[in-house]
Formats: structure tokens, C-alpha cells, sequence
């Protein structure tokens, strides 16, 4: 599709998105820093979309570095997870989990006994191409492996399209200001992310792999080429993007490099396309190359309220508390704490909570950074919120749906569609939360959709009760039928017999024996 | 004088074929009512309402017999959306019927149940799995939460908590 796209030469700017200033410096300078084990690790069971994982240890229980402490979940989509170091399993219970609006996850805590002491069950395989793409995709799933770009979604599952696919899209465009985790990953590991993408195209069945990067991340776009040069594989290939804000969201990058849109509520795979991040690609080849499962992910720590703004590989399960501590804690400035980054993250309560392998970035928020209290206004129709959005969609007007909220028209006008890019808030001069109103109307729509779901099914299986009741009424009936006719007509009743019994019956007196 | 009359003995005769026409259509309109409003009404099967389950209400309703207000696993969102449908003002909730809550889900406690098989019969929605001398089980995902089952164990060992399973769900979307 895009065959011989090397040059740094970027694709053009598309109508959608917005330009913002980038950030990223404070943490892109230095290398990658490895964060030693925590006093106590908070392995969440969930650490994908869909159901948690089913542990598979008890307290007290010693387990080493990449054992399983969890296997997926037969109820659904589900991975597994791993212990991140070896220690020992100090308790299995509900603590607070690091999700958009709060809430708990059962996690297994473990606290590291400092001795890195390696499980021997996963070995390096070095012929991990040639083997057949549903091992390859067991493999991954054993490895615990999800969409690392803050998804979740397992990757295993992503990498069982079907046939037709023309191209693997290895997102490294990292669009959000301030986070350059995988910009820190491309510059010093673009190897491991091109060995990670040809077992992906294995199991994919495909030639053509493109390693998306921004156009102002030049360091790791040399790197990426020089990467690929060493490798000398000629299915894979760079492809610069654009630097604008989203270009990084999986259906604006598709449609950025092969022109082509996903529709609504369609997939990748509709256009021949499987888009995967390049943390995910480092991951995969961590696991056939080393035998190391996903138990550790880079961080990007920044922001005024944070000593040094730093890429640091951590645990999964480190405390956000510890992490901000080893990149040399909070300065006076700090006023708040965002997971994810300034346009799509969501704050967090507290600094208790785990990194999860969706936590890409932690922003430490100085005064500054954080949103300054401006006063909403009403919507003045200019219509530069609609110019922005990435999906086509005219936010006002799904404003105006939303207050009601009118769920039959915000479900045809697309809301489903909005990916809570924040391009509209950011562009607003009426400094309407328009995301986050669009936000909480998804979550009406789906509970909305639950309830009469749910209600559906009862009248079915109520109908159909009624059926089954019927239906033994009538065999009942049937069967009382059967037994009549096998005993034979009752023939013609005989009357004085009939009289006679009668009499009999009345002139018995009440007491008397039969 | 005469024509006159014939015109209008065809104009009557005309008038009562549409008469009968609209006769004929009349029952099945009110037909479409009570399955309008059987739609809107949650189906939790309970008998909150003082019906026997949610159809005989929508044609308590239909026939103008019930307010709209009685259906307490509805809660607010029916209210509205029946006098949306049928134009009749919204209300408040009429309590004496009984309280809106979240919704829940029933539970066996399978050490207790002895599989008397006596809540199989009780459930509006055969959502209860069992047979004889089987401890039973109920299915939670088709559990309306009509708590109908609870009079009908006799050694007590269904009780209800919170339906969490549609967090899950949303959790899992
Ligand atoms: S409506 Fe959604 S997708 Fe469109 S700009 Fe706003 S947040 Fe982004
Ligand atoms: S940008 Fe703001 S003021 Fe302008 S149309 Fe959109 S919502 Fe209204
Ligand atoms: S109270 Fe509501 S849910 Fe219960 S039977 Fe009546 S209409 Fe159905
Ligand atoms: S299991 Fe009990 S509460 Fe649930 S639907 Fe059946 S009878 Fe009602």
C-alpha cells in the first residue's frame, strides 16, 4: 500500500486534529532508568479489557520472577499475569485500581524478596518465525500480552484477524504532549520492536509491516531506520507522520496512511489493517526471545510536579507513590496526578494505586498545568469543534442530545464514533467540557442499552415459560385422553342404575358406615 | 327525490362498511397499545403493581383501569416513557406499591437448599436451575429480581443482593 515510504518525508495534514505544543522534552532527555523492586507489589487481576484473570496461588506462597500468579479467565477475553520479581504472596484482596472514575480490583500483593530469582518455565526460542501462527498467538496470550498504548485489548486476540491482512501498523506515534515512552522505546530499542513485529507478521501471515513515527521525533525515527537497515528485512518499513494531536489514535492513523476510513462500529481488519503499538511489539519479542512474560512496562514519569521527569521501566504493580518517589518525588509545585496524558488521561484520587500495564505516563501536575478554573459558557454555534473532530462527528449538536439526554438520537448521530480525543474541549472559546459530557453519555447509552437488554431477555424467557406451561397442560391433557380411550368408551349411561345410585346416596344418614 | 333517497342509502350503506371496517381495526389497535406499553415496562415479572405480571398491567393501562405510576422496578424512567407513549402526565412513583431500587439479583445459598424444587415453579422467568433432590442454583444473568422465589423456599435459603453484573459488563465492554 505505502511500499518504499522511507523517506522522513511526512504524509500530509489531514482537516482533522489540532497542533500542540509538545512537552515531551523534560522526559525525553536520558536514557531509559530501570526502577529496582518497590517494597510491596499490587498485581491487579484485570489488567485487560474484558474479564480478570483467575489466580492460581495462595497467600504465603512463594512465587519467582514471570511464574504465573494468574491464568485467563475461560468466561471471557482474559490473559494471564505473571509475578513481577520474586517474593512472596502476602495477600489476595480488593484494593484501589487506577480506572477512569475510580473503583477496585482484586489484586494479588506480593512483597519482593530482592533476589530477581527467574521462573524456568518460559525459555527463549529462537525459531519463534517459523512457528505456526495459533502457537505463536498461545504463546502471546500465556505472555500475558495487551495493547500496552493504554488499551488493553489482548493481543493475541488483535493478531487472529482471519486471512486479508495487507499490513501491520506498529503505532509509535505517542500524539498526547508530554508522554514519549515509546519514543524512549524507539530510540533505544528499535531491534526489539522490529523482532517483536516479524513474529507478529508470522502469526498475521504478512508482508508488509509499517513502523508509524511523528515527524518530530526524529532520534527515533533514525533509530527505527537504522534498525531496520541492520535487519535487512524488506517487508518492514518507516512511515512519518504528521506531528498533530490525534494522529496517534488507531482509525486517524489508518486512515492518515492508507486513505482508507474504518467505518462506524467496523474494525481494522475491514480494511486489511491490524494496527498494533510498538510497546506491544517489544513485549512479544521480550517473550520468544528472553522467555520474560509482560511484567514490566516504561513509564513515562513528568510534569512540574515531579523532581525529574524521567522514562522509567517499572513493575507492573509498583505503587504510583513509589515510582514518583524514584524519579526524585513531588516538588512544592505538585497540585494533581493524571494517568495517560493531558488530552485523554484521567486524574487520580491518590497516589496509593498500582501501575497497570495500561499506564503509559503519569502526570505529576504543577499549578500551572493544571486546568485553569475558567467559567463554562453556552455554546456560541461556531462550529470549530465539529472542524477538529477526528471522527467526523458535530459535537455541539451531540451536546445539545446529550442534556436530554436524547439516547436514540445521540446513537444516530454517532456518539459511539467519538474516541474522547478532547480536540473539541481544546478548541471551544465557549470552554465547554464537551468530552466529558460525551463520556458520561457513553456510559448512559451502554446502561441504557443493559436495561433493555436485560428486559428483552426476561419477556423472552418469560414467553417462553408460559409456552412450557402450556405445553405440560396440554400433554397432561393429552395423556388423561390416552387413558380414557384405553379403557374403551363409557358407552350409554344407564339411567335407572344412575337413579338408583342416587337414592342410596340420599337416604344414607350422616354417620352411617358404607 | 327518489334519487336523493338512493344516494343516500348508498352513502349509509358506504358509511357502514367503514363503520364495520374500523370495528374490526379497533380491537387490534388497542392490541398494539398494550404491547407498546408492554414494551416500556421492565419485565421483571414481580407483581409490584398489583397485577399479575407485566402484561395484565400494560392492559390495566391500556384499558385506563391503572395509573401509570405503579410499576416500582421501573422506577422514574417508565413513568416517563409511558406518558411519552400514551400522553398522560408524569407522576411520582406511587410508593404504596413499593420502592425503586437498584437492581438484584436472587441467590441460592446451595448449602442450605434441600432441592424441594419448590422456587423452580415460583420463578416468572425459569431462571432457577434444579430438579429434585438437586441443590439449585440461579442463573444470574437471567434473574429479573422479582424475589417471588423467596416465599416459596421453605427452609429460607434465597435471599438477594445487588445486581453488580452490569458494571462487569460495562467493565468488559
Ligand atoms: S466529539 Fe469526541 S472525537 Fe470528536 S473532537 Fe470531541 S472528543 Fe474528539
Ligand atoms: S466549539 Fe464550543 S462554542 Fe463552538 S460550536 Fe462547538 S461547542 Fe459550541
Ligand atoms: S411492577 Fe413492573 S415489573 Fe413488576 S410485574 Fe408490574 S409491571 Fe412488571
Ligand atoms: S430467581 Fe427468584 S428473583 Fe430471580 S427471577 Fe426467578 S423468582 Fe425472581
Amino acid at each position: 500500500m505505502t511500499n518504499g515510504r522511507t523517506s522522513n518525508q511526512a504524509l500530509p495534514l489531514p482537516a482533522w486534529g489540532i497542533r500542540l505544543e509538545s512537552r515531551k522534552v523534560d522526559s525525553e532527555t536520558g536514557a531509559i532508568k530501570k526502577m529496582p523492586p518497590p517494597g510491596e507489589l499490587i498485581v491487579a487481576l484485570k489488567q485487560n479489557i474484558g474479564v480478570p484473570a483467575e489466580t492460581i496461588v495462595q497467600p504465603g506462597e512463594r512465587v519467582l520472577k514471570g511464574q504465573p500468579i494468574a491464568i485467563a479467565s475461560r468466561w471471557g477475553l482474559s490473559v494471564a499475569v505473571h509475578a513481577p520479581t520474586s517474593g512472596a504472596v502476602m495477600a489476595i484482596e480488593e484494593r484501589p485500581i487506577p480506572v477512569a472514575g475510580g473503583g477496585t480490583g482484586e489484586s494479588v500483593i506480593i512483597e519482593p524478596d530482592g533476589k530477581e530469582e527467574r521462573y524456568a518455565g518460559y525459555v527463549a526460542q529462537m525459531n519463534s518465525k517459523r512457528l505456526p501462527p495459533p502457537q505463536i498467538r498461545n504463546e502471546i496470550m500465556e505472555a500475558g500480552i495487551v495493547g500496552m498504548g493504554g488499551a488493553l485489548f489482548p493481543t493475541a486476540t488483535k493478531l487472529n484477524p482471519g486471512s486479508g491482512i495487507q499490513a501491520l501498523i506498529l503505532n509509535g506515534v505517542e500524539c498526547e504532549p508530554y508522554i514519549s515512552a515509546d519514543n524512549a522505546l524507539l530510540t533505544e530499542r528499535s531491534d526489539q520492536v522490529l523482532r517483536g513485529a516479524a513474529i507478529m507478521l508470522a502469526a498475521l501471515d504478512c508482508d508488509e509491516c509499517l513502523v508509524a513515527v511523528k515527524a518530530d521525533m526524529a532520534e527515533a525515527q533514525a533509530a527505527v531506520q537504522a534498525a531496520i537497515d541492520a535487519l535487512g528485512d524488506d517487508r518492514i518499513s518507516l512511515v512519518v507522520v504528521p506531528a498533530f494531536y490525534p494522529a496517534g489514535g488507531e482509525r486517524q492513523l489508518i486512515e492518515l496512511i492508507t486513505g482508507k476510513e474504518v467505518q462506524a462500529g467496523g474494525l481494522p481488519w475491514d480494511v486489511g489493517v491490524v494496527c498494533q503499538n510498538v510497546g506491544t511489539a517489544a513485549a512479544v519479542a521480550k517473550f520468544f526471545d528472553e522467555g520474560e512474560p509482560l511484567i514490566s512496562r516504561i513509564v513515562t514519569v513528568t510534569g512540574d510536579g515531579v523532581g525529574t521527569a524521567a522514562n522509567i521501566e517499572v513493575m507492573i504493580g509498583t505503587p504510583i507513590v513509589d515510582l514518583v518517589e524514584f524519579a526524585g518525588g513531588y516538588t512544592d509545585d505538585a497540585a494533581g496526578l493524571v494517568m495517560g496524558g493531558p488530552m485523554m488521561g484521567f486524574s487520580l484520587p491518590h497516589d496509593q494505586l498500582p501501575v497497570t500495564k495500561a499506564t503509559n505516563c503519569i502526570l505529576v501536575a504543577g499549578q500551572a498545568e493544571l486546568d485553569p478554573s475558567v467559567r463554562e459558557m453556552p455554546c456560541i454555534r461556531c462550529g470549530e469543534c465539529a472542524r477538529v473532530c477526528p471522527a467526523a462527528l458535530m459535537p455541539q449538536q451531540l451536546l445539545a442530545l446529550a442534556r436530554g439526554p436524547d439516547y436514540e438520537a445521540l446513537e444516530s448521530q454517532g456518539l459511539q464514533d467519538c474516541i474522547q480525543c478532547g480536540c473539541c474541549d481544546y478548541v471551544c472559546p465557549s470552554y465547554i467540557p464537551l468530552t466529558s459530557r460525551f463520556i458520561e453519555a457513553k456510559q448512559g447509552l451502554w446502561e441504557n442499552h443493559l436495561v433493555s437488554q436485560r428486559s428483552a431477555l426476561a419477556l423472552r424467557r418469560f414467553d417462553a415459560r408460559g409456552e412450557r406451561l402450556e405445553r405440560r397442560e396440554s400433554d397432561r391433557s393429552d395423556e388423561l385422553q390416552r387413558q380414557v380411550d384405553e379403557i374403551g368408551p363409557a358407552g350409554e349411561i344407564d339411567a335407572d342404575a344412575l337413579r338408583q345410585l342416587k337414592q342410596r346416596v340420599k337416604s344414607k344418614k350422616p354417620g352411617d358406615k358404607t | 327525490m327518489v334519487a336523493g333517497l338512493l344516494v343516500m342509502a348508498f352513502l349509509s350503506g358506504l358509511l357502514g362498511i367503514v363503520l364495520v371496517i374500523s370495528a374490526r381495526r379497533l380491537p387490534a389497535d388497542t392490541m398494539t397499545v398494550v404491547d407498546q406499553v408492554n414494551g416500556v415496562l421492565p419485565h421483571t415479572q414481580c407483581g409490584r403493581c398489583g397485577y399479575s405480571g407485566c402484561r395484565p398491567y400494560a392492559t390495566a393501562i391500556a384499558a385506563g383501569e391503572a395509573d401509570i405510576n405503579q410499576c416500582p422496578p421501573g422506577g422514574d424512567e417508565v413513568i416517563v416513557a409511558l406518558s411519552q407513549l400514551l400522553g398522560r402526565p408524569a407522576k411520582a412513583l406511587d410508593e404504596s406499591f413499593g420502592l425503586a431500587g437498584p437492581p438484584i439479583v436472587a441467590v441460592v445459598d446451595e448449602d442450605i437448599c434441600i432441592g424441594c424444587a419448590r422456587c423452580l415453579d415460583a420463578c416468572p422467568v425459569d431462571a432457577i436451575l434444579g430438579a429434585a433432590k438437586f441443590t439449585h442454583t440461579v442463573i444470574a444473568n437471567e434473574c429479573t429480581g422479582c424475589e417471588l422465589c423467596i416465599p416459596a423456599c421453605p427452609v429460607d435459603c434465597i435471599t438477594v443482593t445487588e445486581n453488580t453484573s452490569q458494571l462487569d459488563a460495562r467493565a468488559a465492554h
